[in-house]
């Protein structure tokens, strides 16, 4: 496919290039043909600095059903995360079910 | 049996704007006169797979060229440059019909032409090989493999995409080569029907060569997307399509 499927959001944080770590503006979640897994069409994740050079990318391609595993662990985790800082605030929130083991999918 | 040597250099042309960017060339050895082909790179960049097609083109007797698209983007793996152009929402056709302008000017001035150039690429390249036939004038054939969004909706067009190129079809320059895959899904089969529908319209000069059992990507021979015999037949198919409009 040629898609024109991508979305961009901001992002704030550090992530691990070829060489190093460098700082974060952007992810982009693209889904287009691989560039490297020897699959089709794969969701790509893209984070960067918009203002360093191209090699300061940090980059997955995904199978749609791993980068839905992901998107469930993400929110997963979110929601844990949140749970937790609302804890140190001192605020009460229902708990939240939080799964303590990776889930593998049969091989 | 015998195989004919060729010569392959960096150049730098000036592309829209003046800009200056990088382009692999290829020229078989000999006087010639030679035709030329100008590659307009995919998606995923001035990659290494778009060179070795430059090369193989030489080894056919074509000089040809392949100007680097993304070189705005700065320098870095072919990768790592095509996103951060995929983050910055593309290039735009318009520089894209520039830079390639300037890859075709390249080729004309090249002692050994024989006054015949083809453009030809794959993916969004099949797009912008489209677009430039359909925007200059000074090419002879245009080759579209399994270009996509030749068809675009208007919620898809934008600063750097203003125009769907299927409106283009009647300012088309030269004749066409179109080879999909049936399995592919942008372009979708209804696409193309829906541009060889505006190719029929218009009376232009097209051939479209479609596969069964085939996606996107069909040449790609790095890639799952490869097969084998309808890249056989495509290229067979291309060759022949070239020997008659360039030479």
């Amino acid at each position: 496919m040629c898609t024109s499927i991508v979305e961009i959001a901001a992002a704030e944080g550090m992530a691990k290039g070829r060489d190093d770590w460098f700082p974060l503006t952007h992810a982009v979640v693209a889904y287009d043909h691989a560039r490297h897994a020897l699959l089709g069409d794969v969701i790509t994740l893209d984070f960067f600095h918009q203002d360093l050079p191209p090699s300061s990318r940090s980059a997955v391609e995904l199978t749609l059903d791993s980068a839905k595993h992901l998107q469930a662990a993400l929110s997963r985790a979110i929601a844990a995360a949140e749970f937790e800082e609302a804890e140190v605030r001192g605020q009460t929130e229902p708990p939240v079910r939080r799964r303590m083991t990776p889930v593998l999918e049969p091989v | 049996m015998s195989y004919i040597g060729m010569t392959c250099e960096m150049v730098t042309i000036k592309g829209e704007g003046g800009t200056p960017i990088q382009a692999y060339t290829a020229k078989p050895a000999g006087k010639g006169p030679f035709p030329g082909v100008v590659l307009v790179h995919h998606l995923p960049g001035w990659s290494e797979y778009y060179i070795g097609e430059t090369r193989k083109l030489a080894h056919y007797g074509y000089m040809a060229i392949c100007a680097n698209l993304y070189e705005r983007a700065g320098q870095g793996h072919p990768d790592d440059v095509a996103a951060k152009v995929r983050a910055d929402g593309g290039i735009p056709d318009a520089q894209m019909v520039g830079d390639t302008a300037a890859a075709v000017q390249w080729m004309r001035a090249q002692p050994g032409h024989n006054g015949k150039v083809a453009v030809m690429g794959s993916c969004s390249g099949g797009r912008h090989a489209f677009i430039y036939a359909c925007t200059k004038t000074d090419v002879d054939a245009c080759i579209d493999l399994w270009g996509g969004r030749v068809v675009m909706g208007k919620e898809e067009l934008n600063a750097k995409t203003p125009v769907s190129p299927i409106e283009m079809t009647p300012k088309l320059s030269c004749p066409l080569l179109g080879i999909f895959g049936n399995d592919d899904r942008a372009p979708s089969p209804e696409q193309v029907n829906q541009h060889e529908e505006a190719l029929k319209k218009a009376g232009k000069t097209y051939e479209f060569h479609r596969y069964d059992g085939a996606g996107h990507g069909i040449w790609y021979h790095h890639r799952p997307l490869f097969r084998l015999e309808q890249a056989t037949d495509s290229w067979g198919k291309t060759m022949a399509f070239l020997r008659k409009h360039v030479g």
